[in-house]
């Protein structure tokens, strides 16, 4: 028995010391943290949810800091008379946004409870419709038919770009939206066509569903025609494909990308390279607005009036740049 | 449970006797209710989404576009896939795992068997996400470079990773159902003039054969299941299945869309999820039948 758990101590001691060994000659210690970081975002939503709520944690000690530095004035903002609940309803696109945006308002309004239910976009404007909900959010513009009476205003709060990503080895850094549909639409398969090396085309795409291929599918008007090769469900897992990959292309949201630059290419689209500048003028071409919805025929209460001046006030505007999203006002 | 309740004691009709027995009723009876539970569950959610979509055209439709503006909901790649992807895994581990076993059973040294054997159970805990990440990093691209495809995120990458995931149970259950073979038995057949192979195949595995079939049925049920490490490298596009094509599981359909899925597009799903739990129950009634007749 104590050979056998001598043995087996051994054995994992072997084990991962050679799996440290294979992690440091297989490639460096940043892509291999990256792909970690990748895994742990595909093992589950609780640890997205987690990680987004880190990312929220940080803004608030960051905001913290700066309302520290600044002065007494913001301290003296902490508002505890106001009271109740704001529901919002809608896209999973701006979660990190509107999860930042919610922890920094909770610090000035303790006694108010937002709520965050991430449906998706459709599902947000239905809510905000029907009253449901206080602000529906949605990672599009209203469509006509769903705002025929004129019933729903649509804020505009931020701008989300989404980048194009390709291999580091890949020579590509300038594809056109023609051409980039056409890559998604099993039209171009190789490299060589687009100006890059000749190899096929491993193209990568979200699962249906997803906020940022809704996006991207319809700014570059390949809805429902993409033929995939893989069809990922986290940005994580995307980013790690195509770092993974030389031939393969994907898209993912700016923010996430920003991050990853050791990782991935983001390439420019039209000859405009993706930034917080060229989106907010409106250059780079694939991006899309965040609104809050909301419903003129129900006034806000107090409270989610206070939340919906919070969300476009332009002092909080650095709020919604850390969670990755250019802030619309400054 | 029959001797200790038929034994009456003097005290039996004691309150906290009483009380005790129906409790450990209760919680003995936990696991049918949950079994009935997700059944019903099942049924009740799943059957909605198959009639709007149409039985036929739920099973054997072989499109599945579920947010477009025309949803198609068929599922039989997924079916399809899932049936190759469980029949190649098991094309691989059935024999290494079995040739592995007797080694460890029949020929190993004890210091050398003891070291193989906590390596199989340090292969069994890996959780799933650790093979598919493995399977993302080294797996799909060698796939990849070795057919020259651009994306090697394919069935064949998924059915490497689900055979190795179901080789620790297909060697441990083996092992344990060969070291149960009487010695009798091989002593016989070696004093009878039989080679040592002749009467490792011919009179160990034969006798070791209900244990053996167990264990494929454990591997059969882990690799249908297998939901984290197939989606991570088997590419998750719903087309009809290819060895060298990116393919979509049972599993990873419900695992995937499940997150923002809404309406119908959810309620099929569920019905996914009660094809997947029909397919298993079918699977595992016909396996373990089968090794029961072989029995008799």
């Amino acid at each position: 028995m104590k050979t056998r758990r001598v043995m087996a101590l051994l054995t994992a001691a072997v084990m991962s010391a050679a799996m440290l060994a294979g992690c440091g000659s297989s490639s460096d210690t940043a892509s291999g943290t990256a792909s970690t970081t990748a895994a742990a975002d595909a093992a589950s939503t609780t640890a997205d949810t987690a990680a987004s709520t880190a990312d929220a944690a940080d803004t608030t000690a960051d905001a913290a800091a700066t309302t520290a530095d600044t002065t007494a004035d913001a301290a003296a903002s902490v508002n505890t008379d106001l009271t109740g609940t704001v529901s919002t309803n809608g896209s999973t696109s701006m979660e990190d946004v509107i999860q930042s945006l919610i922890e920094a308002f909770n610090e000035e309004y303790p006694n108010v409870t937002v709520n965050y239910n991430p449906t998706g976009s459709g599902s947000g404007i239905t809510a905000a419709t029907e009253g449901s909900c206080d602000i529906g959010l949605a990672s599009r513009d209203l469509k006509d038919d769903e705002n025929a009476d004129g019933s729903l205003t649509q804020t505009t709060i931020a701008l989300d770009g989404i980048a194009i990503i390709v291999n580091n080895a890949n020579p590509v850094t300038d594809l056109t939206i023609d051409q980039i549909a056409s890559i998604y639409t099993d039209g171009t398969n190789n490299w060589k066509d687009v100006g890059g090396d000749d190899g096929d085309i491993a193209v990568i795409g979200r699962e249906a569903g997803s906020g940022t291929r809704d996006g991207f599918e319809t700014i570059t008007g390949t809805k429902d025609a993409c033929v995939l090769d893989q069809e990922l469900t986290s940005t994580g897992n995307v980013i790690s494909a195509v770092q993974n990959n030389p031939q393969a292309i994907g898209y993912a949201s700016l923010a996430a990308v920003a991050e990853n630059t050791d990782a991935v290419k983001a390439v420019s689209v039209e000859g405009v390279a993706p930034s917080e500048d060229t989106i907010a003028d409106g250059t780079y071409k694939i991006q899309r607005d965040f609104n809050l919805i909301t419903n003129n025929t129900k006034p806000l209460s107090d409270a989610a009036q206070a939340f919906f001046d919070f969300c476009t006030d332009p002092a909080n505007a650095d709020i919604i740049s850390n969670a990755g999203a250019v802030p619309v006002n400054k | 449970m029959s001797t200790l309740s038929a034994a009456k004691t003097k005290k039996a009709n004691s309150p906290v006797e009483l009380f005790m027995h129906g409790l450990l009723t209760v919680f003995g009876l936990t696991s049918i209710a949950f079994v009935i539970f997700i059944t019903a569950f099942l049924v009740v959610s799943g059957i909605p989404a198959i009639g709007k979509i149409g039985f036929t055209n739920f099973l054997f439709g072989t499109v599945w576009k579920s947010t477009a503006a025309d949803p198609k909901f068929g599922i039989l790649p997924f079916i399809l896939t899932s049936i190759y992807g469980m029949a190649g895994a098991l094309l691989i581990a059935i024999p290494v795992g079995l040739l592995c076993a007797i080694y460890l059973s029949k020929m190993a040294g004890h210091v050398l068997a003891e070291v193989i054997r906590s390596a199989v159970e340090l292969l069994a805990g890996i959780p799933s996400v650790v093979y598919g990440l493995v399977g993302m990093i080294i797996i799909v691209p060698w796939v990849a470079k070795s057919f020259g495809l651009a994306s090697g995120a394919t069935l064949l990458a998924a059915i490497i990773v689900l055979s190795i995931m179901v080789l620790p149970s297909i060697i441990s259950m083996s092992e344990t159902a060969l070291n149960a073979v009487p010695k009798e038995y091989e002593e016989a057949s070696l004093a009878l003039g039989a080679t040592w192979t002749e009467t490792v195949f011919k009179v160990s595995v034969p006798a070791a054969k209900s244990g053996i079939a167990a264990a494929i049925v454990q591997g059969v049920g882990r690799a249908i299941g297998e939901a984290m490490a197939v989606m991570m490298v088997s590419g998750n596009v719903a087309n009809m299945p290819g060895l060298l094509k990116s393919v979509r599981f049972l599993t990873t359909a419900v695992a995937s869309e499940m997150s923002y899925a809404s309406g119908l597009q959810r309620q099929a799903l569920y019905s996914i999820a009660l094809v997947l739990f029909i397919f298993i129950m079918v699977i595992m009634f016909v396996l373990n039948s089968a090794i029961k007749k072989k029995k008799d």
